[in-house]
Formats: structure tokens, sequence, C-alpha cells
């Protein structure tokens, strides 16, 4: 059979759906629901601050391989970073989804998996959500948002 | 067997494809794309305003549409309205004879089977008039029949909107002889029939149908288009919910008055090609006569279902469906993820909700892939599928 896929599921994307890091929303936190419409996938994130430091992120939802195993992927490469940091490697991520290999392949750490995705161009959406989400509570959004 | 790959421009152009999308829309024959081409190439000018020869030709070739759709549906012409689509036509229903007909606790009877479309413009209309919608209670299977319509139908019931045919299981609704039960006790019904046109023929005095609404790009045509089929009647009897140009015959400072139905329904600068063109895929369909297509798609259906049934992890959510449409999951895999699959196979599937949350939910599943065959796909179309299902239940056995 075509392996092909294995290029988009692969090992790390498989684990983080099966067992998905820091999920689970925690009273008290600022909260960000972000839903995909057309397709279902609906993801909330949440980001607690401290001294401008991202002390804990934590994400909740429903959807496909995709953006479930993103939130996961994100919440441990985004936690501890500061405000900054984190602005900057999330839209490193969106270039990644883009098919841009960003100067700074380090800081991406395990987000680096979703490099397959742009061949992929109906799924870029699922790997994005959260992320976008995260950026939106970032830039002082809280609620309950659509995102097509 | 139906060989007609060639008279489709995008089959020819893609070699390759295998489409399984056509419940979302159907592909268009040469005929019908060409038929665009003239309008703009040869006439391309507005209908039902110019008073010089070109203008009068572009109407007549668009008045023609209407005659060719009511005959297609044993319907006259004058009951024949033209909508954006199948969506539009259904909320012209609601928004005109459902916001001036229904009043506090009358009810109105829907299903878990319908589409969006279907079941908003009603939700809207009992909120505002204080109705009560009721449901069909789905058989287990999820069928609407005429036993469960009987436990929903009261005096109170003014309305029944249903599906024909269901756009994810496909089943055929007994609307004839739910039908009958609403005009018993004087309720009005709507037929769906946006999944059912493409596959069946469609006798509107047969059904004895109140109001039909469907789409043309589902069965051959553009895009753009639809079609609401009423009772010349009730159709003169409801208000327009647009206004504007055209759709008058006499305009004051304070009052105006609208033009006759269907053409008070339609202002502004209709589809013009899209309506001319319909009429090319209306004689398509019936050269190619229904029982043709039924006896294709029959086989189509039957070899598809029995290959589907051998292959283990996958649940088939419709069996015994014979509209062309299946639904089904492999494993537990999330259709979009599995959908991706066959995106890589040139296998055109839907995954996902299909615009029906309501029976999405009544499967208890996040969504489904639904494959659909229509009278260009082929017995070896169905293996390509086949042998995609296959892999992809060796791939998403593990997740």
């Amino acid at each position: 059979m075509s392996l092909n896929l294995n290029d988009l599921y692969g090992q790390v994307i498989r684990d983080h759906k099966k067992f998905p890091r820091n999920k689970g929303l925690i009273d008290g936190y600022k909260t960000l629901r972000f839903k995909n419409p057309s397709c279902g996938d609906d993801i909330t994130v949440q980001a607690q601050l401290e001294d401008g430091v991202i002390k804990d992120i934590r994400h909740e939802g429903s959807g496909c391989a995709i953006c479930c195993s993103s939130a996961s992927v994100m919440s441990e490469v985004l936690k501890g970073k500061t405000l900054e940091e984190a602005k900057e490697i999330i839209l490193d991520f969106y270039e990644l989804i883009k098919g841009n290999m960003p100067k700074d392949e380090e800081r991406l750490d395990e987000a680096i998996v979703y490099v397959n995705i742009h061949n992929y161009p109906p799924r870029a959406k699922c790997a994005t959500l959260s992320w976008r989400a995260l950026d939106a509570l970032l830039h002082g959004e809280e609620g309950e948002q659509d995102e097509e | 067997m139906l060989n007609i790959k060639k008279d489709f421009p995008v089959l020819v152009n893609n070699p390759d494809l295998i489409y399984l999308d056509s419940c979302a829309s159907s592909l268009k024959p040469k005929v019908v794309i060409d038929k665009i081409d003239e309008y703009y190439n040869k006439y391309g000018v507005n209908v039902n305003r110019g008073v010089y020869a070109l203008s009068y030709h572009a109407t007549e070739e668009y008045e023609q549409t209407r005659e060719v759709v009511a005959k297609f549906i044993n319907a006259k012409s004058k009951e024949i309205v033209f909508t954006r689509g199948a969506s539009s036509a259904l909320n012209l229903v609601a928004s005109s004879y459902g916001m001036a007909n229904i009043t506090e606790g009358d009810e109105i009877i829907v299903s878990e089977l319908e589409h969006h479309s279907n079941v908003m413009p009603w939700q809207m209309v009992a909120k505002a008039k204080k109705a009560v919608l009721k449901y069909v209670p789905l058989s287990s299977e999820g069928k609407i029949t005429v036993d469960a319509f009987k436990q929903v139908l009261t005096n109170k019931t003014k309305v029944v909107a249903l599906t024909y045919v269901s756009n994810v299981m496909g089943y055929i609704t007994p609307i004839e002889e739910i039908i009958k039960l609403a005009h018993s006790v004087g309720a009005i019904v709507i037929v769906d029939a946006a999944q059912a046109v493409p596959h069946m023929k469609i006798d509107v005095k047969a059904l004895d149908a109140d109001f039909l609404a469907f789409s043309a790009h589902k069965m051959l045509g553009p895009t753009g288009l639809g079609v609401l089929y009423g009772k010349y009647k009730l159709l003169q009897n409801m208000d327009p919910i647009e206004f504007g140009g055209d759709m008058n015959d006499f305009v004051d400072l304070y009052d105006s008055h609208f033009k006759d139905a269907p053409h008070k329904f339609e202002t502004g600068t209709p589809p013009i090609a899209e309506v001319i063109a319909f009429k090319e895929a209306i004689k398509y369909l019936e050269d190619l006569t229904f029982d043709e297509i039924h006896a294709h798609q029959e086989v189509l259906v039957k070899h598809l279902m029995s290959e589907l049934e051998k292959i283990k992890g996958v649940k088939v959510y419709n069996k015994t469906a014979t509209t062309g449409v299946v639904a089904f999951n492999i494993h537990d895999a999330h259709p979009h993820d599995v959908s991706t699959m066959f995106d890589e196979e040139h296998v055109c599937l839907r995954a996902g909700h299909h615009c029906a949350q309501l029976i999405t939910r009544w499967l208890e599943v996040p969504g489904t892939l639904r494959a659909c065959v229509y009278i260009y796909n082929t017995l070896e179309d169905v293996d390509k599928f086949i042998e995609v299902v296959k892999k992809a239940a060796e791939y998403f056995e593990e997740w």
C-alpha cells in the first residue's frame, strides 16, 4: 500500500493523538474556543500567564487527528516561553504550514512534524486551529469564535 | 450499463479521477457547458427588460427553461419559481408562507434527516410565531415511516417539511402517503427534493405536493440556481420576500403592485446563463431515461454495498439505501483523517456532517464519510474505491 500517508500521520502525531498532553480545562484560566463549522473541529485553549511567561497551556475539544494532536504538541512547545517568544514561534508555525521552513527550526521543537501538511492543503486549517486560538488568546481575545 | 464519461469534461480532463461526491454537486455534461457559452457568446444580454431582438431572444431561451422544468415534474410553467438554489426555495416558503400562516400553538413537522436548509427556516418561524416544531421519530435504521409520521401528526399540524431522499442516508421517504395524511388534517407539505430529482421521476401532481424544492447543480445543471414548485393558488396568495426590479407591475410613492407568481418572486437580474443552460441538463437526463438511470444505479449500489460488507473495520450506516449514497466510517478514525487517503488516490468523496448535523448526531458519530455513485460512475470506479477502502481499513486499524 502507499505509505505516503505516514508523511502526514507520523509517529509523533499519532502518539499525541492517542496520548494528548495538557488536556482538560482548568477553572480561572483565560479561555478561547475556536470552531471550524465546515468540518466540525472544535478546540478550546487556555493559557495561564505570569510575569510575561506562559506558565501553563491547556486544551480540550474534538476533531480529526491533525487538529487534536496539534493542540497537544502546541501546549508542550509553547509552555514556559515568554509571550514574545510564543508569538514568534506561532508565526514560524504558520510559515511551516505554508511550506516555508523558518530560520530557527530549533525552537519549533516537535511542531516540526507538521512540515508535510503543505502537501495536503485541505488539512492546513486542522493543523493551525489551536495555534490560531492561542494566538488570539495571547492578543487579548476571549470567548468563542468561528474560525474558517 | 451507461457509458457516458466522455460527455463530462471534468472526467475527460482528469482521467484518473473517481468522482463520488455527486450528492454535493454533480458534474456537468458538455451540452450544459456549451449552452452557457452560447448565451455569453451569442446573446448575452438581460431578460424581461429590453425591447430589442437580442433581449427578446434571451428572454425566450430563459422562459423555455421554465416550460421544460414544468414538464419535467408535471407542473404548469406558472408554478415554477427560479431561486438561487434549493436552500433559497425552502427559505422562501418558510419566510413567506410560514410567517404569514403559522400562529401560536400551530405545529410544524420536520425530521432529523433534514438538510439544515429544511430545518433552520422552520426553527425561525416556530420561534417567531411561538409554534411547536415536532420531529418524526426515526426508525432504528434511521428512516421516516408512515407509522412514525402518524404519531406526530395532529389537528394542530399546519406544515410538514420533509426530505424526499436523505442526503446522508439516501433513504426514500414514503412522501406520497405522508402528503395524503397531512392533507387530511389540513396541513400543507413542503418536499425537499434536492437529492431525489437526480435519481427518480418526480410527478408533483401525482404526489399532490404543495411545495417542492430542488437545485439545478445536483442534477447536471449549473450552480447558483434552484427551483421552487408551488401550487399556483398557494404561490399567488404569498407575498414576495424580496422587492425591486422586475417583480412589480406598478410602483407608486407609498404602495406598489406585484406581478403575478412566479415573477413576483424573481426580483433583480436572475442567473440568466444558468437558467438557459439548465434545460439542457434536463433534456440530457430525459434522453438517458430514468429507467436506465435507475438500472445503472442499482447495479453500482449492489456491487458497492456487497463489497463494503466484506471489509473488516468498515461500518456502513445505511445498508438498505438504494439511491446511490453510502454513509460509512472506518474503525474509529475521524472521517477527515480517512478522507485524506481517498484524496491521495484521486477519489473524491465527502467527509463530515454534510450540512445535516441532526442525523450525524442521531448516528452518534462526529461525522461520516459519504460516497455517492451517479450516472457517470462505472463498476471500475466502484472497484477502485473499494481498493482504497481496503487500504484505509488496514492503515487506520491501529488508531
